[in-house]
């Protein structure tokens, strides 16, 4: 295992951040950290790196004990949300700044930092400040910096967490192709669920402050192990004591035996897909999420009363999950 | 950093005029009209009696004596107002806040108390004077005191103006550079250091300034010997009073010379900043 944290806890005054976390990341995968806003996925990124210190259990790194080795001698690349970059040295010297403490040698220096700048497209910008580059454009400098002393696992903490939506989803797929193209162990920290579905081999959700599922992503999906991966990943209805996924909730115009009677309040046309949205008997607002081609066969419209039921539904007693179909 | 900024909606062509005119009218009435009244007097009677004003004995030699006071109190306090505000803003520890509170005492206390409280601690009968007679040291009435007493009241500048900028860049590049492997030294020569010099800049220059003007602390602790522990301020001050204007003047002017050149330097290091690196500190792009 690349990384191994053993029953991690930490905690700040009485707050507990990361609570009796136990996670293993295997050589050369993508995992993304992820989880809402306070869930301890970012406390738990910088205690892998040496930036905070756990108040209980261990961290090994490639199978060395790293608890007490600080950040300098972890060889770990960290980039943060707001980039870091040091802004009185151009992006060259950013890139350089790992090197350079290492005592390099100059043509060494030269040579992976116009390789690195290659690799992050910003190879016309060596002489620039990161003042004069635009958010996505200094995040790529980050990556560059970090990647350049060659770490043993690269830590990505909501990395484009400060950019705008466009910027962010091309960001995102070249961060896929780069992790394909040089394969270091990189464990990535978000809130989106999507960036971690569309990023990372593997998914690790974090709720206060403890792991409640690891798996890939498909598994997170189909197999939620709790209440919360299931609201977490992916839109979700309430039917009584069953969760349904949109594109699980049929539609018919007839009703039979198992359907329920709804009223469409709202028909939304996104292209491909289209998504329904109803209001059940018991006045619960559910939304259905159905092909172009099957709206227009049903011929949907606002204000129409339809019978639903769900193809699959998952029910959660305690934490245990059972699928039906 | 906005650049053009639009007058107010209500203050027109006329107001506008009110207001500079009350701006530059008080700056000259306050700062300009009682210097140059002082190079003018200066050189009232040409060059001669002026020069021969600042190059006899007495006047070189307290020129001197300010010169080593400042050059002494100026970088102590430099390497300790660096440090102390490093301590103030990134470290957490119990009396933090008295340390922070100590840092302005200077700042409040009459420097005449403070050249008493010294004199009380290293004088003859003081605390620490019998130990220091002992020994051959002599503090009071003689350089060492006078240095003491600079630092003393020049202490808070450097710490001041640092504290702030270090609070605005946050920790976050000096984490940075410590994942990418730079000792905390390296990381305070590489990254810390240059984004706080501009703030490091100008505690000098006010450091500067105060040790060379210094005068109330100087004047209790030194005993004002001619020739020996007398500073530029106390020799102009000795001079008027023994009714040497041309004297006292001409020494104004060296110290007035003296502080302007610092603002010179300030200025020229200030133009061979690099372009693309202005930007305030936590206020990046636009420009």
């Amino acid at each position: 295992m690349a990384i191994a944290l053993n029953q991690v806890t930490k905690r700040f005054g009485s707050f507990v951040a990361v609570d009796n976390v136990s996670l293993a990341v295997a050589g050369g995968s993508l995992t993304a950290l992820l989880g809402p806003s306070g869930s301890g996925k970012s406390t738990l990124l910088r205690i892998i790196a040496g930036l905070e210190q756990p108040d209980a259990g261990e961290v090994a790194i490639l199978g060395h004990d790293a608890t007490r080795v600080p950040p300098q001698k972890r060889g770990v690349g960290f980039v943060f949300q707001h980039y870091a970059a040091f802004k009185h040295m151009t992006v060259f010297e950013n890139v350089a700044f790992g090197l350079r403490v290492r005592k390099a040698r100059q043509a060494h220096v030269r040579e992976r930092v116009h390789e690195l700048l290659e690799l992050v497209q910003l190879s016309g910008f060596a002489d620039r400040y990161p003042a004069q580059l635009s958010g996505g454009q200094r995040q790529r400098m980050a990556l560059a910096r970090a990647l350049a002393p060659e770490p043993r696992v690269l830590l990505l903490d909501e990395p484009f967490g400060a950019l705008d939506a466009r910027v962010r989803k091309g960001l995102r797929a070249w961060l896929r192709r780069l992790h394909d193209e040089i394969p270091v162990t990189t464990v990535l920290v978000t809130h989106d669920q999507e960036e971690a579905m569309e990023v990372a081999d593997r998914i690790a959700l974090m709720n206060e402050g403890r792991i409640e599922q690891t798996g890939r992503p498909r598994d997170l999906y189909e197999h939620p192990a709790s209440e919360f991966v299931m609201t977490f990943i992916g839109p979700v209805n309430r039917l009584d004591e069953s969760y349904v996924r949109p594109h699980d909730l049929e539609l018919h115009l007839e009703p039979n035996g198992t359907t329920r009677e709804a009223m469409i309040t709202r028909v939304l046309h996104l292209g491909f897909e289209v998504r329904v949205e109803l209001v059940l008997d018991d006045g619960a607002a559910v939304s259905s999420q159905v092909t172009r081609d099957e709206a227009e066969a049903l011929d949907l419209e606002d204000g129409q009363i339809v019978y639903v039921r769900p193809s699959r539904s998952t029910v959660f007693e305690g934490t245990r999950a059972s699928a039906d179909r | 950093m906005t650049g053009r900024q639009k007058p107010a909606p209500n203050s027109g062509r006329g107001g506008r005029y009110v207001l500079r005119v009350a701006g530059l009218g008080y700056l000259a009435l306050l700062l300009l009209a009682p210097l140059s009244l002082v190079f003018w007097r200066t050189f009232e009677h040409g060059l001669g009696p002026a020069w021969g004003a600042v190059s006899n004995p007495a006047a070189r030699h307290a020129i001197l004596i300010t010169l080593v006071i400042t050059a002494i109190a100026v970088p102590a306090n430099t390497v300790f107002g660096v440090v102390c505000a490093i301590v103030v803003v990134r470290h957490r520890f119990r009396g933090k806040g008295i340390v922070n509170a100590l840092v302005d005492l200077p700042l409040a206390l009459s420097p005449v108390v403070v050249g008493l409280a010294f004199l009380l601690l290293y004088g003859q009968s003081g605390w620490f004077g019998s130990w220091l007679t002992e020994h051959g040291i002599q503090v009071v009435f003689a350089l060492p005191g006078m240095v003491l007493v600079t630092i003393f009241v020049s202490l808070p500048f450097v710490v001041r103006e640092v504290v702030p900028v270090l609070r605005e860049i946050g920790t976050e590049q000096e984490q940075a550079a410590s994942t990418l492997g730079a000792s905390s030294w390296q990381t305070f020569r590489r990254i810390t250091l240059p984004a706080i010099r501009w703030a490091v800049t100008y505690g000098v220059v006010l450091t500067t300034a105060r040790a060379l003007g210094e005068f109330g602390a100087v004047s209790v602790i030194s005993g004002r010997i001619v020739g020996k522990t007398e500073t530029m301020t106390l020799h102009v001050q000795e001079r008027y009073q023994a009714f040497d204007y041309v004297g006292a003047y001409a020494s104004a002017v060296v110290l007035a010379l003296l502080a302007l050149t610092t603002l010179v330097v300030l200025n020229v290091v200030r133009r061979e900043e690099p372009r693309g690196d202005r930007a305030e500190p936590g206020h990046e792009a636009v420009r």
